[in-house]
């Protein structure tokens, strides 16, 4: 099995593991481990989104 | 007064927390999410089983390499440590000779990074199932 994924879509399958392990092992509550996940997730993907806008401002 | 029956059941309640202490972090490290679903968090321990064998065999998939035992290059060294936290996955794929990583795409390096975060996510989900082990956590 040979899978080629495109960068963002390794970045956002990334995030979504990472969010699930932090939310469930960093908060007690469910309701905070669901809200601490979701926080998690955004940052990743949002942080992606920075960095490539960034790259694509320095390589202009 | 002393009440004798209270503190023995204090006693095997200490027994069986400090045995569990030791068992859930050696059963989550062995296999992903187990340590939290032998203390019945039947939820927590399948979502993180979940996440850490997806991502453990979306990095074989996207021909990830998998680190040895090795006293070379310090990443290379880190690269084990990080492997190894799979536990029973990583043991499996050393065993069937999986993890070669034959980079001939662009993003096969992701493959190897998610096989070393995967390793990394279950060592901190061991460190959770300790925590509710001697009751630190709910």
């Amino acid at each position: 099995m040979n899978l080629q994924l495109s960068h963002f879509s390794a970045a956002v399958l990334f995030a979504v593991f990472a969010s699930v392990v932090f939310g469930i092992t960093q908060r007690s509550g469910p309701r905070a481990q669901f809200r601490y996940g979701l926080y998690c997730f955004v940052m990743f993907v949002g942080g992606v989104l920075v960095a490539g806008w960034l790259m694509w401002l320095l390589r202009r | 007064m002393a009440n004798p029956s209270a503190e023995k059941t204090t006693d095997s309640s200490a027994q069986g927390t400090g045995a569990m202490a030791v068992l859930a972090p050696a059963v989550g490290w062995l296999i992903p999410g187990a340590g939290h679903l032998i203390q019945r968090r039947w939820g927590r321990g399948v979502l993180l089983m979940a996440s850490v064998v997806t991502m453990f065999f979306l990095g074989l998939a996207s021909q990830g390499h998998i680190f040895h035992p090795n006293g070379g290059d310090i990443l290379d060294i880190l690269g084990f440590v990080g492997d190894v936290g799979a536990g029973a996955l990583y043991v499996i794929a050393t065993a069937m000779d999986w993890g070669h990583g034959a980079i001939a795409h662009a993003t096969a390096d992701y493959g190897t990074k998610f096989l070393i975060v995967a390793g990394l996510l279950n060592f901190i989900s061991v460190a959770d199932a300790y925590h509710i082990a001697i009751g630190k956590k709910p």
